[in-house]
């Protein structure tokens, strides 16, 4: 069987069983599926350009996802009146203190040489730097915290159109990678893979906390949207009649639509990532990148700058995570910093990845539907295999009632146990790399 | 006088005895981290879990305990079902070892394949864990709660500033003390366990010296095992056990081994107690200190915190990229692999 | 003539499955000698000496240690048979000190050591007085001391040695050849490949000049070192 006829029939499979979900489930768990799963699929190519092309194992994933629906916010939201005037000025130039300050403790320990001198001055410039920046920012903070902090209480966004939110994600995602990855992509595997971990908590855990910046744990609703409103459509006439005719409802016609529309748009981004991610991998640049993930020491005795090439990777890769961060914080229509959970998260876009193939982009969109769908429907499937485990067992027996309720907690042990059988049995995945 | 006396009350009651107590805690899951490093060579991320996993079967054997009336006096019951957690973690691991891991390594496979196959493993513990227990708090400490309670302490001393030190700290100290000392007499005074340091040391001249590596595997899998679940037990006795909370501990003990250096026991034991006294004081609210301290047109009206209460885990994070960077090989100098 | 004490007889092999380094090439050591292994730059010295402990396949030939046939034993077997052999790198433990480095050669031993250990101590009185120091603290001559003397701790049958004196100072050397001509004297054959061969060949009672893997010249040392061929191949005339 050739390869892109047993490709074709991988993904024949995965439609059929999304098909199959919309008949035993209903059509709005099918679209949801098929739209999250669009979203994964462009996080697993993203995170398949960083290992499969170089090698580098990310485990700080929803940091860039995160940035990616703060940009959504930054860029489609309206700015809040009163907000810029109150503070925006004084935290704009507190950050830029701040960020001087580093730049400048920076600049003294790698141009003075190492003494008591230069630790006292490094030590007193970033201390001195510290606390004036608190004293602006503190302030400033608390003015725009004050403004209407039940609807709004934060600086707001630019009131731009939402869909160029989703390339601003990746700009965001690639500007904070840029610097990540200046620092820490001189460090060896598992530290890096620690690193990032780190980083993508900091990341979210200022989304959290910065109330000034995306409101905080009190989130964002109301994001706008490039798809029209159900409820809009379900006062709307001319779509009603058509619903009708085609056998639905009203209701359920307007959010089958609206997840269509999103189906669409995720669909166009995929697809132009995706031929973007081949002929990048097909280029002369992409058989360089992979010559230097296997034998590293020869790339560099031959005169590639190693670290720089990995830093060009880290950035796209997370600019990729970065759009589909903002494309999934639009599909939610609000930002919930709350509901990103790193490690988790992460962990699973991994399993696409492998499970899909790692080093193939074909490979990882195929893992990102398949593994997104099996995630989904572990849940529904458990509940009927406990069913059917404890039918036998009389109600109110409490093994029964646990088994039952610990279907939830099956997801994740699923995804382990597939994640560790595809490495030890097929470890190169369903579609491996050429 | 008075005053310092206060300050320093205040100053043990919330930062010092809750930094010394967590730190032995980081410190005890470290030394688990720093070890499977050092002779299997690779960070295990399912160490939370397994920590989780054992404190899991303490409990049930705790609960066990208590539904039969065995107490332990002022002491919890914990401490006796403690044994047989250990026992149970440990076939968990020397299970998972046998099959799962040991593939890799007769394969020779690099380390970060190991790394991601303990990302699996680590996600089976998390949901086997919470399907066993459930994902709520659980409860199971019970015997005396302090050793000496604030009001007690007041009543002791006349002090403003109350003084609470519970027994569940207490424990934590004095196990882990008595733990940190058996494992150094153990790698440092035994012939397995310089067997270990000596695998760990030059796996290739360890061979040749004739030690036996399946051995040392194993040894230094009961070990870690026993480390994980006494660490596991007393954060969970000190404060609370619910699954998720070991996922998140997982990184500041990961912080703790780096900074201490990677393979080195003193090391897990340093950068345990850094990062826990740097989460601590940086995000204590220092007022009340300072303001015994110092005279009082100086008081200060802000809390003087330096980071806020959320910002707890990227403190250790902060350090941990710190010391990466400028000094990779931790405090203690580690390997790096 | 007798059967040598340990003999690596026309051996033939390579690394793995690879090409043959090793051309019918023929090593051995009598009980008492020092043999030295000489040869220009990869010559095969090392390669030779590997082969006889065990780290490559021989495709043709065999070892014999005292009169046994070893070819088929693993290094560890060996090492249990009574070969000692110190690696030219990465040969102690350098986290530990030196006394628990001698500990380790002694792992193999179920008896009491601590015999040995103080004639260890005896040939290198060095070690004695930093014992309790960490053995990667000690300068490079004195590694090399604690290298030999932990393989010396199983009080094997043969010595040997893979470039004892490689990147030391030529003081160093002196020394290090008196300890080695020391441990000979205990009665210990030794094997040794040594790229300083005209030190070497002066204490060596047997010498091999390997090149490309095959015999060269074979004879004392005093005969190798006045041999003119010899001497204008790589001794410098």
């Amino acid at each position: 069987m050739s390869d892109s006829v047993r490709n074709t029939m991988y993904f024949a499979g995965v439609a059929l069983l999304i098909v199959i979900t919309g008949f035993v489930q209903s059509w709005n768990t099918a679209l949801f599926i098929l739209n999250f799963g669009l979203i994964s699929a462009i996080m697993a190519l993203g995170v398949n350009l960083q290992w499969g092309f170089a090698g580098l194992f990310n485990v700080g994933i929803m940091g860039f996802v995160a940035l990616g629906g703060l940009a959504t916010v930054l860029v489609s939201m309206p700015a809040t009146p009163g907000a810029w005037q109150a503070g925006g000025a004084s935290v704009i130039g507190a950050l830029v203190l701040g960020a001087a300050t580093v730049v400048a403790a920076v600049i003294l320990m790698t141009n003075m040489k190492a003494s008591k001198l230069r630790s006292f001055s490094v030590f007193g410039v970033l201390v001195v730097g510290f606390f004036v920046y608190r004293g602006l920012f503190d302030p400033a903070v608390g003015l725009i915290e004050e403004i209407d902090p039940a609807a709004t209480g934060y600086l707001g966004g630019l009131g731009l159109p939402v869909l160029l939110a989703w390339p601003a994600g990746g700009l965001l995602a690639a500007a904070v990678a840029w610097l990540i990855g200046k620092t820490a992509l001189g460090l060896r595997s598992d530290y890096l893979a620690i690193a990032t971990l780190g980083i993508s908590e900091i990341i979210i855990a200022v989304m959290k906390n910065e109330d000034w910046l995306g409101r905080g744990v009190k989130n964002v609703v109301g994001l706008p949207r490039p798809a029209p409103y159900e409820v809009d459509l379900q006062s709307n006439a001319a779509f009603i009649e058509r619903a009708n005719g085609l056998g639905f409802d009203a209701v359920t016609a307007s959010t089958l639509w609206v997840k269509l529309i999103y189906a669409g748009l995720f669909t166009v981004v995929l697809v132009i990532l995706f031929v973007m991610a081949q002929r990048a991998l097909h280029s002369p640049w992409g058989r360089m990148m992979r010559a230097i993930r296997d034998n590293e020491f020869a790339a560099e005795a031959m005169g590639k700058n190693v670290t720089a090439r990995h830093l060009q990777i880290f950035v796209l890769g997370s600019a990729v995570c970065g759009i589909a961060g903002a494309m999934m914080t639009t599909l939610d229509g609000q930002l919930t910093p709350g509901t990103y959970q790193p490690l988790r998260f992460t962990f699973l876009i991994w399993v696409m990845v492998i499970v899909g193939g790692s080093g193939n982009n074909l490979g990882s969109v195929l893992g990102g539907f398949l593994i997104w769908w099996l995630w989904v429907m572990v849940e529904p499937m458990g509940s009927v295999l406990m069913k059917f485990v404890t039918y036998g067992m009389a109600d109110g027996y409490w093994l029964k009632d646990h088994l039952l309720e610990s279907v939830a907690h099956m997801r994740l042990l699923t995804m382990g146990l597939v994640l560790l059988l595809v490495l030890r049995f097929s470890p190169r995945g369903l579609i491996p790399e050429k | 006088m008075i005053d310092f006396l206060n300050a320093f009350v205040a100053l043990s009651n919330f930062v010092l005895i809750p930094a010394i107590s967590y730190g032995a805690q980081l410190a005890l899951g470290a030394l688990g981290v720093t070890l499977i490093y050092g002779i299997l060579r690779f960070s295990n991320f399912a160490h939370g879990d397994t920590m989780a996993f054992g404190a899991m079967c303490t409990i049930l054997v705790t609960w066990l305990f208590q539904s039969w009336g065995i107490s332990f006096g002022p002491l919890p019951t914990a401490l006796l079902a403690m044994p047989f957690g250990i026992l149970a973690t440990m076939g968990l691991v020397l299970f998972t070892d046998r099959y799962v891991y040991k593939f890799y390594r007769d394969q020779k496979a690099k380390p970060v394949i190991l790394v991601i196959v303990s990302l699996g493993v680590m996600f089976i513990l998390n949901g086997l864990v919470r399907f066993i227990i459930g994902p709520n708090d659980q409860r199971f400490s019970d015997g005396e709660r302090f050793i000496i309670s604030v009001r007690e302490f007041k009543a002791l001393t006349g002090l403003k500033e109350g003084l609470a030190f519970k027994t569940t700290q207490g424990i934590t100290i004095v196990t882990a003390v008595i733990v940190v000392i058996a494992l150094f007499w153990f790698l440092n005074r035994t012939r397995t366990g310089k067997s270990m340091r000596a695998y760990s040391d030059n796996e290739d001249l360890a061979l040749l010296s004739g030690i036996n590596p399946e051995r040392v595997v194993l040894v230094t899998w009961l070990i870690v095992a026993a480390l994980a679940t006494i660490a596991g037990t007393l954060y969970g006795l000190d404060k609370s056990f619910k699954p998720f909370i070991f996922l998140q501990l997982l990184l500041p003990v990961f912080a703790a081994a780096i900074v201490g250096g990677l393979g080195s026991p003193l090391g897990a034991i340093a950068g345990g107690f850094t990062i826990a006294f740097s989460e601590v004081m940086i995000t204590y609210a220092w007022k009340k200190v300072a303001t015994y301290v110092v005279p009082e047109s100086w008081a200060p009206d802000t809390l003087v915190q330096l980071l806020s209460t959320d910002y707890k885990f990227a403190v250790s994070f902060v350090i941990l990229i710190i010391v990466l960077l400028f000094r990779p090989t931790g405090l203690f100098a580690g390997k790096s692999v | 003539m007798s059967e040598p004490f340990l003999i690596g007889d026309s051996m033939t092999g390579g690394y793995g499955n690879g090409p043959d380094i090793l051309h019918e090439c023929t090593i051995a050591v009598n009980k008492g000698e020092i043999a030295v292994i000489v040869g220009p730059n990869g010559a095969g010295k090392s390669t030779g000496m590997k082969a006889v402990f065990g780290m490559l396949n021989l495709n043709k030939g065999s070892v014999r240690l005292d009169g046994e046939d070893i070819t088929a034993l693993s290094p560890q077997d060996r090492v249990v048979k009574g070969m000692g052999f110190v690696p030219q790198t990465s040969n102690i433990f350098t986290s530990m000190t030196v006394e628990e480095n001698l500990e380790m050669g002694a792992f193999i031993r179920r008896d009491d050591y601590k015999d040995t250990m103080t004639q260890i101590y005896d040939l290198f009185p060095i070690l004695k007085e930093k014992r309790h120091q960490a053995a990667g603290e000690l300068s490079g001559g004195q590694r090399q001391q604690v290298a030999v003397g932990r393989a010396l701790m199983t009080q094997p049958k043969v010595l040997m040695l893979d470039e004892p004196t490689a990147g030391v100072s030529p003081i160093v050397m002196d020394e290090l050849f008196d300890r080695i001509i020391e441990v000979a004297r205990t009665g210990i054959p030794i094997l040794m490949v040594e790229q300083n061969a005209r030190q070497a060949l002066e204490i060596a009672d047997k010498g091999y000049v390997l090149v490309q893997g095959a015999n060269a010249f074979t004879g004392t040392g005093k005969e190798l070192l006045a041999d003119p061929e010899v001497r204008k191949s790589f001794l410098g005339g």
